[in-house]
């Protein structure tokens, strides 16, 4: 027994030294300086990017593992700006009730998942939202035999299926609140479910961002069954999110966006983007780096913004890419350059 | 010597606060680095979403305390419903087993090992998008026993419509507590004096007939409301009036049931099969009959087997039960844990509330089985 106690003290003696020693090194850590995620980032060598569990266009992977979208486009952005190569980046697919624990926990550095930006998430959870890369709404599909043509043909009684832990949960009941129908929500986790439950018949709607039932309804068994009305029914500015805390990491997500929105503005591709070097325009000098410093704000070198472009392309690039010709919605609506009757006006990268 | 057997106690406990503290602090300085505020001020706010299913009064204008509330009533109900199902099953399963009928037999262990081996998830998966969406459109559905439907929406059956319940519900309260002393005092007599009383139907008698007087003299009256097709488009139907039993409920209580029942059945086969068989002949050979033997000498020795695991199997299945996140049923983990928490981001006080939930409810179910298998323990003189 007394050998026991001896033996036992000298392991929890050495145990609380380590506790002691690893405290002290948890408080060096947040010390400040330049971007403790940046730094992370290019010493692990990959960009930790949290994506959907599968919405084509946005973020969908194909067989073969490879992720595709308007929203990993932006994770592969910021993969080609800090570490040079736009495909170093580790996607996790994030069911809408994971996704924001995920990012504050730090198991990923950027949340690009179709995430709707509000006052509340922005300023209570712990999260920051760098800008918008798609403007959507919410909507409503039903089937085209049901004979309900718009809203106004809502009866008491419906049932509607949706996912839980979204936005879409809150403005479906204040939808049918301000109108007075009663209905059922039926609410899962997973968008997959949500899908099935609705094309097995348990629902007369489904409604998400109209973005997102347009890319599911590809997914029915017979996708020309169902229609999305015409009415929407909220304002659903998507985009990227970033932790609260890290304000150089922040900079560097947004602006990343911001250059691929910018580079089609003023005509630069991935096709063009190296002859542009000595184009005339200094603003276009600027954004494929051959004037100015503008890396060397985030910590980065001079080349960052041309090897977004060229590695990933212009947001038009990604859209019609991802988007339009996958025939999710060919017409690019609201998310057009704000010259051409859009509404996507960006900061000038200066 | 003293301190040199304290000292490691102490130690022990001193490492474990340690850990514990660096834990918290580190959540602390990371939930401040984020700009988190800890705090259990947003159960009173408005929870501003609908639930599809609800045991009380509810809707999306009511605070989030009550919305949890909402949870766990769902939580308990299909618990209660799956435990009461699952040892039916569970014990009609397990004699099976045991039965000299071959084919009886072969069913239940056919049953057993085909349930008991695939995971409860696909079998929750099973019975909601395979076996219950082959059900007909409400338009199309056929009438069961009388007057329900049963539809992909759901199973619509009529519901009552009590006039002076009160006095019903209080009237079977106190029939039921007569029949209890009804049946203490039959034992008793028996014993004293030898003499058999009718117990069933005499407890039968009190337990229907004063309820049922109560109808003609304490204004007590019944009537139903039938479930009516109505439409609502062209082609979308929807049922009202009469109750509404939501498909979600249906298939997650039949997977729970189903599963859980296999298990309790090998514990009923393992507690009857631990009786010596000297029991049973000695029982048969005083001239009871084969039911009696079961009833009156196999299984009360047989439960002191059974309990102890079957209560490991309530637990399970209470805790299986939160897995109805996938199929839509508002449960605990879906309200509360799930879109309660989307909508405040309070990740940490919301797990920590819906983690001491499933404790109490766990711990309470412990306490009742433990106190109920002391009670028919062996008692020693």
């Amino acid at each position: 027994m007394f050998k026991y106690s001896k033996q036992l003290f000298t392991v929890l003696a050495a145990a609380s030294m380590f506790f002691v020693v690893a405290c002290d090194q948890q408080g060096g850590k947040q010390s400040k300086g330049k971007s403790k995620t940046l730094k992370n980032t290019q010493s692990k060598g990959f960009v930790r990017c949290g994506v959907s569990q599968g919405l084509p266009g946005f973020s969908n992977a194909d067989a073969a593992g490879n992720w595709t979208g308007v929203d990993v486009d932006v994770c592969r952005a910021v993969a080609a700006a800090v570490l040079g190569d736009a495909s170093k980046v580790k996607y996790t697919p994030l069911s809408a009730k994971e996704r924001f624990t995920a990012l504050t926990s730090g198991e990923i550095d950027i949340l690009s998942r179709n995430t709707t930006w509000t006052l509340s998430r922005d300023a209570d959870i712990g999260l920051t939202f760098v800008g918008v890369n798609f403007y959507d709404g919410q909507g409503f599909m039903v089937r085209k035999d049901s004979g309900i043509n718009s809203v106004e043909d809502f009866a008491n009684g419906i049932s509607a299926c949706t996912n839980i832990g979204t936005t879409t949960e809150l403005n479906m009941r204040d939808f049918f609140n301000s109108r007075g129908i009663s209905y059922e929500p039926v609410a899962f986790e997973k968008a997959d479910e949500v899908v099935a439950a609705y094309d097995s018949g348990r629902c007369d709607t489904y409604t998400t961002d109209k973005s997102g039932l347009a890319a599911q309804r590809t997914k029915m068994t017979n996708p020309d069954d169902h229609m999305v009305l015409p009415e929407t029914i909220s304002k659903e500015p998507l985009g990227p999110v970033v932790r609260q805390g890290d304000a150089v990491w922040e900079d560097i997500v947004r602006w990343s966006l911001n250059v691929m929105i910018e580079a089609e503005e003023y005509g630069i591709t991935s096709s063009n983007a190296d002859s542009m070097k000595s184009s005339d325009n200094p603003q276009i000098k600027r954004l494929v780096g051959s004037e100015g410093e503008l890396g060397a704000a985030f910590g980065l070198d001079n080349d960052w913004s041309l090897r977004i472009i060229k590695q990933v392309g212009n947001y038009g690039e990604s859209y019609k890419r991802n988007i339009a010709d996958t025939g999710i919605l060919p017409d690019r609506g609201p998310n057009q350059l704000w010259t051409k009757g859009g509404i996507l006006y960006v900061p000038p990268a200066r | 010597m003293k301190l040199k057997k304290i000292l490691p106690q102490l130690l022990t406990v001193l490492f474990i606060i340690l850990i514990f503290g660096f834990f918290t602090m580190n959540a602390q300085e990371n939930m401040d680095s984020r700009g988190i505020q800890f705090g259990f001020g947003f159960l009173s706010q408005e929870a501003s979403f609908d639930i599809q299913f609800s045991l009380i009064d509810y809707d999306g204008s009511h605070s989030y305390a009550r919305a949890y509330l909402v949870g766990l009533l769902n939580t308990l109900l299909v618990a209660f419903i799956g435990i009461i199902l699952a040892t039916l099953l569970g014990l009609v399963v397990g004699i099976a087993r045991l039965s000299p009928n071959y084919l009886i037999r072969k069913t239940a262990s056919f049953y057993i090992e085909f349930f008991r081996n695939i995971p409860l998830l696909l079998q929750i998966f099973f019975w909601y998008f395979a076996a219950l969406r082959a059900l007909p459109m409400p338009q199309d559905a056929t009438l069961l026993l009388g007057s329900s439907f049963m539809t992909i929406k759901g199973l619509f059956t009529p519901a009552p419509i009590w006039t002076n319940f009160d006095v019903f519900f209080i009237t079977l309260i106190v029939a039921i507590i007569l029949v209890f002393f009804f049946v203490k005092f039959a034992k008793k007599k028996q014993e004293q004096e030898g003499k058999q009383s009718p117990v069933l139907i005499i407890s039968l008698a009190i337990f229907m007939g004063l309820p049922l007087l109560t109808f003609l003299v304490g204004g007590v009256d019944l009537s139903f409301s039938f479930p009516e097709l109505r439409k609502m488009s062209q082609s979308s139907y929807t049922f009202d009036g009469g109750m509404g039993i939501p498909p979600e409920l249906i298939a997650l209580t039949l997977a729970l049931t189903l599963y859980t029942a296999t298990f309790i059945a090998e514990n009923v086969r393992a507690g009857i099969q631990g009786i010596g068989k000297g029991q049973k002949e000695a029982a048969a050979s005083i001239g009871l009959t084969p039911s009696q033997v079961l009833k009156l000498v196999i299984m009360p020795q047989a439960l002191r087997i059974i309990i102890p695991p079957t209560t490991n199997q309530y637990l399970n299945l209470t805790k299986n039960s939160s897995l109805a996140a996938a199929i839509a049923y508002p449960d605990l983990v879906l309200v509360f844990a799930g879109t309660a928490m989307m909508q405040t981001g309070k990740a940490i006080e919301i797990v920590g509330i819906t983690m001491a939930t499933y404790l109490t409810i766990s711990i309470a179910i412990s306490l009742l089985m433990n106190w109920y298998n002391q009670k028919i323990a062996i008692k020693e003189k």
